[in-house]
Parts: C-alpha cells; structure tokens; sequence
C-alpha cells in the first residue's frame, strides 16, 4: 500500500538533527496542518453561538448595540464630527476585532496547553484560527456598520474596494501581537490579566469614539508612533470618509504590521518547543 | 583508501541484508531534561527582581538520559518501568511532542498518539463536528476524514447520538469515539499509552482486535502497560526503563524477569 511506498523512499517522516530554523519549519509545518487551522477556526465560531437563541446575529448586534450607547453619550461632545454614529461603529469593529484575536490567541495558547502536551500540532494553529475566527467575526460586523451608515444617509462610495487590504494589515498586526502574548503568558500567566488593563488604556489613547483633531498638537508626534492609530485609519478612510487611502497613510500601517508580524513569529517559534515543558 | 572504502559499504551492506530489518524509530543519545522552578514565579516585577539578583533557581532532573534505540518496522515493541521511570516521556519523544534536550530523534513515518482518547473534544459540539475536529488535530486532511467518517462511526457504534452535543456523551461513549478517530488509518506507527485500561471487557477486545489488525498490515506499535501477561503475549521486544536509563532490550519473557527481579 501507499504506506509501504512512502517508507521504502526512506526519507525520514521527522529528524530533529534538521531542524535548523524554527521559525521556517513553522510555515511548512501550518502548510501541512492547514485542514486544523480551518476546523480550530470553525470551532470557535460554531462553539461561540451554540446555546444562544439569536446565534450569529451577537456578531452584528453587540457592536450596533455599543454603537447607540456610544452614540448617545458622545455625539453632543462630538458635534463636529459628521456622521457621528458611522465614525465611532467604524472604529469599534476594527478594535473589536483586534482586542477580541489578540485575547484569543493568549486564552488559546492556554487552553490548548493541555494538547501540545499530548499531541503533536504546529504551535501557532491557535493564534492562527483566533486571528482567523476574529476576521470572519469582523467580516460579519461590517453589514450592521454597512446598515448604519444606509439610514444615517452617510454616503458608501466605491472606495470601499479598499478595506480588505486593510483588513489583512489589521490581521498581520493582531497575528504578531498575538503570538508575542501567547508567549509572555506562557512564562507569566499574569499577563492575561494585565493585558486587559493595557487594552482599555490602549483603545482611550487610539482615536476610537473621539475624533483625531481634539489631541493637542504637541503630542501629535506621539500619537502617529502608536500603530493602532496607522490602522484603524487604514481600515476608516475606504468606509467612513469613502476615499482610497493615500501611499503616506498606507506605508507606516503596513511597515508596522509586517514588522510586528515577522517579529512575533520568530520570538514565538524560537520559544515554542519548551512549551510542552512549561504549560 | 577507495578499497578500504569500497569493502566498508559491502560489509554494511550484509549487515542490513542479514538483519531484514528496517529502522522506523531511531533514537540517539535522546536526554531530556526537565527544569522546575524552585517556587512558581507569576510576575515580571518578580522575576525581574530574582534575574537581577541571580536568584531564579531550578530544580533539574534527567528524565531520559543517553537513550539509543532502535524500533523496526512490523514490530510491536513494549516499553516496561515503574511509575515515573521515563516511559510517557519516551512516548513524547517519538510523537514530537517534546524535543530532546540532547540527542536525535529520527522518525521515519507518520505516528499515531493513542495517549488519551478524546484529547481536544470540545463539548458543546456535535459528535460528528468533533469527529473532524479530532481528526484534524491529528493531522488528518479534509479528504482522509470524509473518506473515514462512515467507518469511524461504524465502529464506535454511535449512529443515534452523532449529532447530539458531547458533552451529553457517557464516558464510555467518549472514549470508544476518541479510539475510533485516531485508529480510522492504519498508521505507520502506533503509539498506545495504557488506555486499554478504559472501557467495558467487550470494548477491550475491540480496541486488542484493532491492534492486531494494524500488526498485521505492517504498522508498528509501541506499547506501554503495567500488565505483563499482555505485554508478554502481545510483544515481539521489550525495553525496561529504570529511571530514565533503558536496563535492558530483549525478548519480552526475559525482559519481564530481569524487571521482576529488580
């Protein structure tokens, strides 16, 4: 049979002698486990909705629901801003989607804590399919924003061609965070609890439900350094304000992301191996 | 020197011949060590404090040290110890879950854990649903599992209850799904951690019947039991493990002895 085939090449399944480079032997081993990424991720969004009544619909309903109160507390304090509620529900999803993968991706390398020491499985599938579960997530929160912004008479010009690129920086940041976490709560499970704090602190410093232009002009310097600036901008201009991006509010989003995301890899795929050892 | 050479790779050669025997498992030199912190550190502000003052101090201990072994093709090899003799370990080893401290490990095919049954069931999911997670965990793709799904069921004889909730699943039921998933292929090496002991008698014999019918299509099973009666019928070597040292490899009745006589 084929199994006797694959043995007489004599090509060794496994040899831990070549294994030289962690960090790439990482993407050849998700390549081959792609299927379990995809059932991890079909998890997480089956398990999520299986006893609530309404299922799916909490995905829309929970950031429309945080956008009334939002709307109704800010939008006299935010005058200025045209289209208040489109603006602050813009925002929210793009957070939303980065606290709820970055979280994710911590609480999974936890819980499959369990697993990798029973079995084998490519270590960074669970920050993987948390990032890839919180997409689908915000894929889906973009029709109630899409609503919102139909009834409110904000105008949805075809700029919004844009937003998937976007998305994929926002994901490549999460993805880099995420796996930066996932190992610090490996050593310090504290850190699950702190980065709560961090999150709330994180997302009143990041332009979410004020507008950028009320932020004194001398710390306007400070405030481009912080990446979540860079891209919950990337992911409003196509939506919110209907314009393509320029390539000066494109390049710092994409440089920070794709830099987060190959650091994130090779810190986590350079400590992973102890996992086993330590969760 | 090319002569020299050229009789060198004959006599190699002879020796693969006469031997007929096809290294699956290669461990060389495999030491793992495990370090445990004197007490559990939480915090950065703690263990900042303990870097600085040097003072972070383990508790290591060996607990496989220098292990050479060979397991061939077609064999069902047994792996005898005391509690905490280094057997699990030695599993883990094979199955890539851990990376040697030292040593090499070379593995050539694709291993099948049977450590714990069910490992990576999640509740609130359907049989069926978890049937293919399971699967994938395993590292199974989309087409191995349609391809096995009707059997799998077949034989964990869970046809009424496959889309009800796990978690409404007896202990039984559980177990017989999870040795159904991960026994669905006939892989080329089994790993069985004491999970027989799971399960009523006629359960037993299904999971023993399956594991013959693996033997027999040229799997190679590593088996670890406390039971020797077992472990003698059912294994063509064994290894004794004494404290992260292999004492002995041989024919299972000797191996059984020298153990006994410990």
């Amino acid at each position: 049979m084929t199994h006797t085939d694959k043995l007489m090449t004599l090509r060794p399944y496994f040899d831990s002698a070549t294994q030289k480079v962690p960090a790439l032997e990482e993407i050849r081993e998700i390549k081959r486990y792609k299927y379990l990424i995809f059932q991890l991720t079909r998890r997480d969004i089956l398990a999520r909705y299986k006893r609530s009544f309404l299922g799916v619909a909490w995905t829309m309903l929970n950031p429309l629901g945080m956008m009334i109160v939002m709307s109704l507390v800010f939008s006299q304090l935010f005058k200025m801003v045209p289209n208040y509620p489109a603006y602050v529900l813009s925002g929210l999803v793009a957070w939303n989607f980065f606290s709820q993968s970055t979280s994710a991706a911590m609480s999974g390398i936890v819980w499959g804590g369990n697993l990798i020491q029973r079995i084998y499985v490519p270590r960074t599938s669970f920050a993987i399919s948390a990032v890839l579960t919180a997409l689908v997530n915000l894929s889906l929160s973009i029709v109630p924003l899409i609503a919102v912004m139909l009834f409110i008479k904000s105008p949805i010009t075809p700029a919004i061609a844009f937003l998937p690129v976007s998305m994929i920086f926002l994901a490549a940041f999460a993805l880099g965070i995420g796996l930066i976490l996932s190992t610090l709560a490996v050593y310090f499970p504290d850190v699950a609890e702190m980065y709560q704090i961090i999150l709330i602190a994180w997302m009143y410093l990041s332009p979410i439900i004020y507008p950028e232009n009320i932020i004194p002009p001398q710390f306007n310097l400070l405030y481009h350094l912080n990446p979540m600036y860079q891209l919950v901008r990337l992911f409003r201009l196509p939506i919110y304000d209907g314009r393509i991006p320029t390539l000066n509010e494109i390049w710092p989003a994409a440089v920070v992301s794709i830099a987060v995301l190959v650091i994130g890899w090779l810190f986590f795929t350079s400590k992973s191996d102890e996992f086993a050892y330590r969760v | 020197m090319s002569l020299h050479t050229v009789s060198e790779s004959i006599l190699s050669e002879k020796r693969d011949s006469s031997t007929a025997q096809e290294e699956i498992i290669r461990l060389e030199k495999v030491s793992v060590q495990y370090r445990i912190p004197e007490e559990r550190i939480g915090t950065f502000k703690e263990y900042a404090i303990r870097f600085l003052q040097r003072k972070i101090r383990y508790n290591t201990f060996w607990a496989l040290h220098d292990i050479d072994l060979s397991v061939y093709r077609g064999e069902v090899f047994g792996l005898i110890g005391k509690n905490g003799a280094g057997k699990s370990t030695l599993l883990k080893v094979i199955s890539r879950v851990l990376r040697p401290t030292k040593g090499r490990t070379v593995i050539f095919g694709r291993v099948a854990p049977l450590l714990e049954l069910g490992a990576g069931f999640h509740p609130e999911l359907s049989g069926k649903e978890n049937v293919f997670l399971n699967g994938a965990l395993l590292g199974y793709n989309r087409k191995e599992m349609e391809a096995c799904f009707d059997q799998i069921v077949d034989f964990a004889e869970l046809w009424p209850f496959i889309d009800a909730p796990i978690r409404t699943y007896s202990s039984g039921m559980y177990a017989r799904l999870g040795f159904a998933v991960a026994t669905a292929h006939v892989p080329d090496i089994l790993l069985v951690d004491e999970i027989l002991s799971v399960g009523d008698e006629e359960f037993r014999k299904k999971c023993n019947a399956r594991m013959t019918e693996f033997r027999d299509k040229g799997s190679t099973i590593v088996l670890v039991s406390h039971n020797m009666t077992d472990m003698g019928k059912m294994c063509q070597r064994a290894a004794w493990v004494h404290k992260g040292v292999i004492e002995m490899v041989g024919d299972p009745d000797s191996v059984i002895e020298a153990y006994r006589g410990l």
